[in-house]
């Protein structure tokens, strides 16, 4: 079933489409930087982009953050949202049911070939990225200067923009399991991604609220931007654990809500 | 093949499913009937485990719904509603996706990797889509989505088919196909278990039929009883005035040239009139159609919304 999720995922133009249109963004970015040479002031968002000009080897980070507010979370909560909702407005999935699919199996599936989504979405922006940054900007891998100062080898600038990659795709998957639990509830696969796309927009208004102050750790994107962290010397893990705890706080309830709802739902679509 | 002891389906208020006791055997060729929205859909998604049952018991292939859905519905092929497709994929890549999302390797019966190939050919063969390219669904007719689906249906060579509206969107000659198509299948062993609101369609091919009124099933019987033992005797003659003096009190009804008269023996009846030197035109013993069997255990389906009658002024 696994397999069969992959294949679907991978034939259907619009996985492509929105892959393409992530890469497309920072590249955008990358190119009006290179072109004008007027980068944002230090400290401003997005994030890295004022060090980009100094040392494109820094551009993958940059790409990420550039992406990570808005068209990465879009991207994922439309496939999450997808997941049960389209195959119910599509009527295959009582098809896929009566095939017999067990339904725990089809979630399971669903969520794994999300999962492999979003890591090939967040790798494909960082991979496009260093392209861009090495090709575009002035770059010395061996050279990169962290936000606290103290400059990064080579070797430990690759660890960390791999450990961003992670961090920024379990954060994603936080979306994602709203989005598929949504997608267990509504038989329209577009709500299900809006819903999803409410929450985090509402969690983004709640972050930046002072009055919200008391709810603020336990919103979903309070730590979206911690990886930053891991580009200190040293890195600085406190908000990157308790990101990642929260993540998965997120992920296990919304995903064992779709379960107990999914696993007991009447099929009438 | 198929049983249901007082199976029972609410949604909120409104009972979809009342109390049917279904009961269809190895075989069967079993037509279930009744007017839109009278629960024939729920009744079918409550076989296939689609939709949980309120109160109940249903049993296929002599195991528990939905308990063991997952040993019975491998040896069940199903249309449900309408047929259902992934529009940007060509057919046979639609069957060979569903194929794999089912059970497969050892002890799976029909459902093997190995045969997948030559049993999505066999399906396409026998729905009459052999010849189908590689364009994506999305470009199908109505008529090709239907026999797609019912390919979908074939594909693990099922022992039951569980079939809703098959012949929905085929033209004439189509129809005609799907059923010679349905009847050699129950030539050779498979049950069959149809759910139409077309009359004509479940008399042709079906030997059962089971009617549904409301979420009720107010009849279950095989065609042949249900169409016989109407005791009457339908006479077309020109002497219809003498034939009436003739057979005083045994005339249930008369419409022109046509009697129906009360009586037991055709043949005695005919030799009692060309006796007395009355023309017989026609004659012979009066079955009831299915559709007056059906309308006068059903009312109108749920499609019809009249209002408070307006009053004549």
């Amino acid at each position: 079933m696994i397999t069969v999720e992959l294949i679907k995922l991978w034939r259907r133009p619009r996985t492509w489409v929105s892959l393409l249109l992530l890469i497309a963004l920072p590249a955008l970015v990358a190119i009006f930087l290179a072109v004008t040479h007027i980068g944002p002031q230090p400290g401003q968002q997005p994030a890295f982009l004022a060090a980009v000009l100094a040392n494109g080897a820094l551009f993958p980070a940059a790409a990420l953050a550039i992406v990570l507010p808005i068209f990465l979370p879009v991207a994922v909560a439309v496939v999450g949202g997808d997941s049960i909702a389209g195959e119910a407005s599509s009527g295959m999935l009582r098809y896929l049911l009566v095939r017999p699919v067990r339904r725990t199996t089809l979630l399971l599936a669903k969520l794994f070939s999300m999962t492999v989504f979003v890591l090939v979405a967040v790798i494909a922006v960082a991979v496009s990225g260093y392209i861009l940054g090495v090709n575009l900007f002035h770059a010395e891998p061996g050279a990169v200067t962290s936000v606290s100062g103290p400059s990064l080898t080579a070797g430990q600038l690759i660890l960390r923009i791999v450990a961003a990659v992670g961090y920024v795709a379990v954060s994603m998957l936080g979306v994602g399991a709203i989005a598929m639990f949504l997608s267990t509830l509504s038989d329209s696969a577009l709500g299900a991604a809006l819903g999803a796309l409410a929450v985090m927009v509402a969690s983004q208004i709640l972050v930046t609220l002072d009055a919200a102050s008391s709810v603020r750790p336990y919103l979903p994107t309070r730590y979206w931007l911690a990886w930053v962290d891991l580009f200190r010397e040293p890195i600085l893990w406190r908000d990157i654990e308790r990101g990642l705890g929260i993540q998965l706080v997120y992920v296990v309830v919304f995903l064992g809500a779709a379960w107990a709802n999914f696993a007991t739902k009447d099929v009438t679509s | 093949m198929i049983t249901t002891r007082a199976l029972t389906k609410r949604y909120g208020r409104v009972t979809a499913v009342d109390a049917v006791d279904l009961d269809v055997r190895e075989g069967d060729r079993y037509g279930l009937l009744g007017p839109n929205g009278s629960g024939k859909t729920t009744l079918v998604r409550l076989l296939l485990g689609l939709v949980y049952a309120t109160s109940g018991e249903i049993t296929v292939l002599d195991q528990p719904v939905p308990g063991r859905v997952g040993a019975i519905l491998p040896s069940v092929g199903a249309l449900v509603e309408s047929p259902a497709a992934y529009g940007h994929l060509n057919g046979r890549a639609n069957l060979a996706l569903l194929d794999a999302a089912g059970p497969s390797g050892p002890g799976s019966g029909a459902g093997s990797r190995r045969t997948r190939r030559a049993r999505i050919g066999e399906a396409l063969e026998r729905v009459g889509l052999s010849g189908i390219d590689r364009r994506p669904v999305k470009n199908y007719s109505l008529g090709m989505r239907q026999r797609l689906g019912l390919a979908a249906a074939l594909l693990r060579r099922p022992r039951l088919l569980v079939l809703d509206e098959p012949t929905n969107g085929l033209d004439p000659q189509g129809i005609r196909e799907i059923r010679d198509l349905l009847l050699s299948l129950n030539a050779a062993g498979t049950t069959l278990f149809l759910s139409s609101h077309l009359l004509t369609e479940v008399e042709q091919v079906c030997t059962r039929v089971g009617v549904v009124n409301q979420g009720r099933l107010v009849l279950q019987d095989d065609i042949a009883a249900l169409r016989t033992g109407t005791g009457l005797v339908r006479v077309r003659t020109p002497d219809a005035d003498r034939a009436v003096a003739l057979l005083d009190g045994r005339v249930e009804s008369r419409d022109g040239d046509a009697l129906l008269v009360r009586h037991d023996d055709p043949a005695t009846l005919n030799a009692l009139l060309v006796g007395q030197g009355l023309r017989v035109a026609q004659l012979g013993e009066w079955r009831r159609s299915l559709e007056e069997v059906v309308l006068s255990v059903t009312t109108a389906g749920s499609d019809r919304v009249s209002g408070p009658e307006v009053a004549n002024r």
